[in-house]
């Protein structure tokens, strides 16, 4: 295959790429997206392997054909609750490839090279290797922390900037040395300081801002790709990286956005403590059971289920989706209201719920819905917490204080499943269920809503 | 230790202070429960239905007192009562400790411990023992029904083969508990509801009931909040503007409901004689302020009078009484959840906490000492209004957002200038097969910025599923190392670049593909 068909090829897995990600605009285009995107990919190995310089067909076939069946098998085993930690994982092979490629172009370097050319490429392998080596560990540790295996709070190191710092500087020395002929050693000594960025980054980072995390790692896997594109020189690389690279940091800003968070504050890490002492919580919370909620919602014309990672949590997506059927059998208008960064990842919650079956014309994002909460009935939290607080809008000296929340204590009646009577992921207290329009309905979620389903008939 | 609860030996009083009900609760916190015998009979609850709960009978005032530690009661206690006492002894019941001195002195002198249920503080964790509020409620319910018994017409406005009715129309002054369960009860039957408060922020409250609020312009408003939410003496500026008021209203309504309180003070005189007199024959006055001397010049306590032009004005102040398994039931429950927080560790055994705002608000005498009046509760009942934002008008408005259009464009200017600069810098070094790289670079961000906005909130996890797959298109630079040549260590890293990358992209798709077969419409 000669050079201009391989580019031509590009060229349509270009376009092919921009068409997968455009699509995603609509729930029902997206099924076609999935395609545009999976041809494109294919595409875009098959000329590759079949263009000019490319002669281990074996070897490549033998370990795409592992690798295929190994993506298979995980993607398919994965519980759909699993998602974050599967993105996570799969970032961090992106970061890992990304590492290696670039060592691989030092040791094998392009020959013919002007010494400016030289240079720049010097320059660019540095760069790919930074941020893959980032985005592995970064990644890794995000699997961790999302998978319940690496303690979720906030690691804060004293000094930590500084750390961040001197690390970033230390690389910018390696890479002088490294322009100037000091060999490899010094890219391979600033892969392991980028190794040890990228997982102390991550760990500074507490679990509520996991979204931001996962959608940053993303951005950072895209870059990487493009580094590695400038590497080589292939322009296809370059466009998905920067496709993806920009994807991520437009769906990390939406995050932040959503939490009125700074970019920066989340990025370096450590929740930002309060600026004074939060506003006393008068009251106490009232707890209520089955029978209670289910006459209520017998009663209710309109009902808002707001659900939160505690649904996830204890899987009660399931239920829940057969409770909205039977209610909605009775003609009451029952809707979902979802915040942005509800769950562990962008869209986390939605998701779910379409795993559920629930139809996504009654799932709203919290711009549709928060309006309406004053004319509604009941609204049921499940497992959210901080996306529901009133702090957020009365007590400007709370941690969230601005953070947009639903509104949900407008509503007639609010009942809240909950485990207990702690504080959320992030650790602020909610004056939410001290209202008295609030009833805690205490209970694993899925079993507390099981118990709803045999009462609502 | 035992609760016991006293047959009320004031004329007319049919409420009593334990129910079989509140019995079980009691006797769940730890507590052995006694009753006299016949107590609960005027709340047609029988002795039989005591003994079901568990609920030891005696025959004997006397004999209660002398088996219970605890005596609960709903009127204060009489003379012969507190004669009863031994040292020792808790009292809850009302007392009305600011109009009784004497009572507490006497109960001083007795070494009694007393609660008066009328004392507990107005904070929200204390609604559940607010008997007040349970005993408004009721008179407030109790008084539509006695006005409804003695007017002469329909509530409802209806049309009918023999004509048309018109509705009744009911005005509530004071918009307290009582007030408020007025306008409901008046609401559900079908009258035209309008009601009167100093406080105007209970308009809120007024109109979720259904009932209209009357709006006195006046800039010396109260702020309720200031007070515990209860109402203060107005100045005689705004009194006579609420009179003015009034006076227009009394021609028209057929019902008037005064429930005007002011915490330790005779009732404010509100509907006055002329007022009654310029009223319609048939109409109704309901007067929950009897007790303290009523709100309406002509009201007799706890007699219904007929004036001269035929307004009924009736007096009672026994209304929750005449609804006395209802507020037994209630009242019992109060009390139950003030033994709750007397008893923090449900066993029994009291602790009477005087740091306890609740606690410390209602005991009026404890140890040999008189505990009344309580310092103020350490906590605000309501919180203080926010100074509002004075609103926006629509210029400036619209002066904001041109300035906001501006400022963004001066923004755009500013980055397009400071880009194209840093363009040129890279130019004017870097080599000219970077450039063309650069170029594809720098276009397929903008195309991604584009394109991804449009993404539904909803789909974000899928699209971070989708980008992540075709991000391993890293996998094309370890295709192109894997057979330059260049010594093992070079294949076998590419190789195991491929192999991860292979696997991201597989898993990538096939996620993403699963996740989408998801969605669906209803």
């Amino acid at each position: 295959m000669s050079i201009g068909l391989v580019t031509a090829g590009y060229i349509a897995a270009s376009v092919l790429f921009i068409l997968a990600l455009g699509g995603l605009s609509d729930q029902e285009k997206a099924k076609r997206a999935v395609w545009f995107g999976i041809i494109g990919m294919t595409i875009a190995v098959v000329v590759t392997v079949f263009g000019p310089g490319v002669n281990s067909i074996w070897l490549l076939s033998a370990m795409i054909a592992i690798g295929a069946v190994v993506g298979t098998i995980v993607a398919q085993r994965v519980e759909m609750v699993g998602m974050p930690q599967l993105v996570a994982a799969l970032h961090s092979f992106v970061g890992l490839a990304a590492v290696f490629i670039g060592i691989n172009s030092v040791l094998h370097s392009p020959e013919g090279l002007t010494h400016a050319e030289e240079v720049i490429h010097d320059v660019e392998v540095f760069l790919g290797v930074f941020i893959g080596a980032i985005t592995f560990t970064g990644s890794i540790i995000a699997y961790g922390k999302l998978a319940g295996k690496i303690d979720g709070k906030a690691l804060i190191l004293p000094a930590r900037h500084l750390m961040n710092i001197a690390g970033l500087v230390l690389s910018i020395a390696l890479m002088m040395m490294f322009l100037n002929g000091a060999g490899i050693w010094t890219l391979l000594l600033m892969m392991l300081i980028a190794f040890a960025i990228g997982a102390h980054l991550v760990m500074a980072i507490g679990g509520a801002d996991m979204p931001v995390v996962v959608s940053m790692l993303n951005s950072y896997s895209g870059w990487a790709a493009a580094a590695t594109g400038f590497m080589l020189g292939n322009d296809l690389l370059i466009v998905v990286g920067a496709l993806v690279g920009s994807s991520g940091a437009i769906l990390s800003y939406i995050m932040c956005v959503a939490m009125n968070r700074k970019f920066l504050a989340v990025i370096l890490g450590g929740f930002g403590g309060p600026s004074g002492p939060a506003m006393e919580i008068e009251g106490e919370q009232i707890a209520i059971d089955a029978d209670g909620v289910a006459s209520a919602l017998e009663e209710a014309d309109s009902v808002i289920i707001v659900p939160g990672y505690g649904m996830a949590v204890a899987q009660a997506q399931h239920p829940i989706s057969e409770l909205v059927k039977r209610l909605r059998a009775k003609g009451k208008n029952v809707r979902f209201g979802i915040h942005p960064v509800a769950g562990r990842l962008p869209g986390h919650m939605n998701v779910l719920l379409a795993e559920a079956k629930v139809p996504y014309d009654i799932v709203m994002e919290m711009d549709e819905i928060n309006d309406d909460f004053p004319e509604t009935d009941v609204v049921i939290v499940v497992g959210s917490n901080d996306i529901v607080n009133p702090a957020a809008q009365e007590d400007p000296n709370s941690p969230i204080a601005g953070m947009p929340v639903l509104e949900v204590w407008k509503a007639k009646h609010v009942f809240v499943s909950k485990r207990g009577q702690g504080t959320g992921y992030s650790g602020i207290e909610n004056p939410l269920f001290f209202k008295e329009n609030t009833r805690m309905f205490y209970g694993d979620a899925k079993a507390s809503v099981d118990n709803l389903l045999k009462l609502i008939g | 230790m035992k609760i016991g609860a006293p047959k009320e030996i004031f004329e007319g009083e049919n409420r009593v202070a334990l129910t079989p009900q509140s019995a079980l609760q009691l006797q769940k916190l730890g507590y052995e429960c006694v009753i006299e015998t016949g107590a609960g009979a005027a709340s047609r609850f029988s002795d039989q239905d005591y003994k079901n709960a568990g609920v030891e009978v005696v025959k004997t005032g006397a004999a209660l007192w002398k088996a219970c530690d605890f005596i609960i009661k709903v009127r204060a206690p009489e003379e012969v009562e507190v004669k009863r006492f031994r040292e020792g002894q808790t009292l809850i019941s009302f007392i009305w400790p600011a109009q009784s001195e004497e009572l507490l002195e006497k109960l001083r002198a007795k070494g009694v411990t007393a609660i008066a249920m009328d004392m507990v503080p107005r904070i929200s964790r204390a609604q559940k023992m607010d008997a007040l509020s349970s005993m408004a409620n009721i008179g407030g319910y109790r008084a539509v029904i006695e006005a409804s018994n003695n007017f002469g017409r329909f509530f409802t406005g209806q049309i009918t083969a023999a004509g048309k009715v018109p509705p009744a129309t009911v005005l509530v002054i004071g918009a307290g508990v009582a007030g408020l369960a007025a306008i409901g009860a008046a609401q559900s039957m079908g009258a035209i509801v309008r009601a009167f408060d100093v406080r105007p922020e209970v308009a809120e409250q007024i109109e979720s009931m259904g009932g209209e609020f009357l709006f006195l312009d006046f800039d010396d408003n109260q702020d309720g909040a200031a007070t515990g939410g209860y109402a203060a003496v107005s100045s005689p500026e705004f009194r006579e503007k609420q009179l003015e008021l009034f006076r227009a209203q009394a021609s028209e309504v057929d019902i008037v409901i005064t429930t005007a309180l002011i915490p330790g003070r005779d009732a404010p005189k509100l509907w006055l004689e002329d007022m009654v007199m310029s009223m319609k024959a048939g109409s109704v006055i309901i007067d929950l302020a009897a007790e303290r001397g009523g709100n309406c010049d002509l009201t007799v306590p706890d007699e219904k009078i007929e004036t001269s032009n035929g307004v009924t004005i009736i007096g009672y102040t026994d209304l929750p009484s005449r609804m006395a398994t209802q507020s037994s039931t209630l009242y019992s429950t109060n009390i139950r959840h003030m033994m709750d927080d007397l008893t923090p560790e449900n066993d029994g055994v009291p602790v009477h906490n005087m740091e306890d705002d609740v606690i410390r608000g209602a005991t009026v005498t404890h140890s040999g000492e008189i505990t009344f009046p309580p310092p103020p509760p350490k906590v605000q009942a309501i919180a203080a209004a926010k100074p509002k934002a004075p609103e926006k008008t629509p210029e400036e408005i619209k002066a904001e957002e041109v300035a906001a259009t501006k400022a963004a464009g001066r923004k755009q200017t500013t980055m397009l200038v400071l880009g194209g600069l840093v363009m040129l810098l890279i130019g004017q070094y870097a080599p000219a097969s970077f450039m063309q790289h650069f170029i594809v670079f720098v276009l397929s961000v903008f195309i991604g910025f584009q394109v991804i906005w449009n993404v539904s909130h909803a789909l974000h996890t899928p699209l971070m599923a989708i980008t992540n797959a075709i991000s391993s298109v890293v996998i094309l630079g370890a295709l192109l190392q894997i057979s330059v040549g260049g010594g093992f260590l070079v294949t076998l890293l590419a190789a195991i670049s491929v192999l991860i990358a292979s696997i991201n992209i597989v898993g990538g798709f096939v996620v993403t593909r699963r996740m989408l077969a998801m969605f669906q419409k209803s």
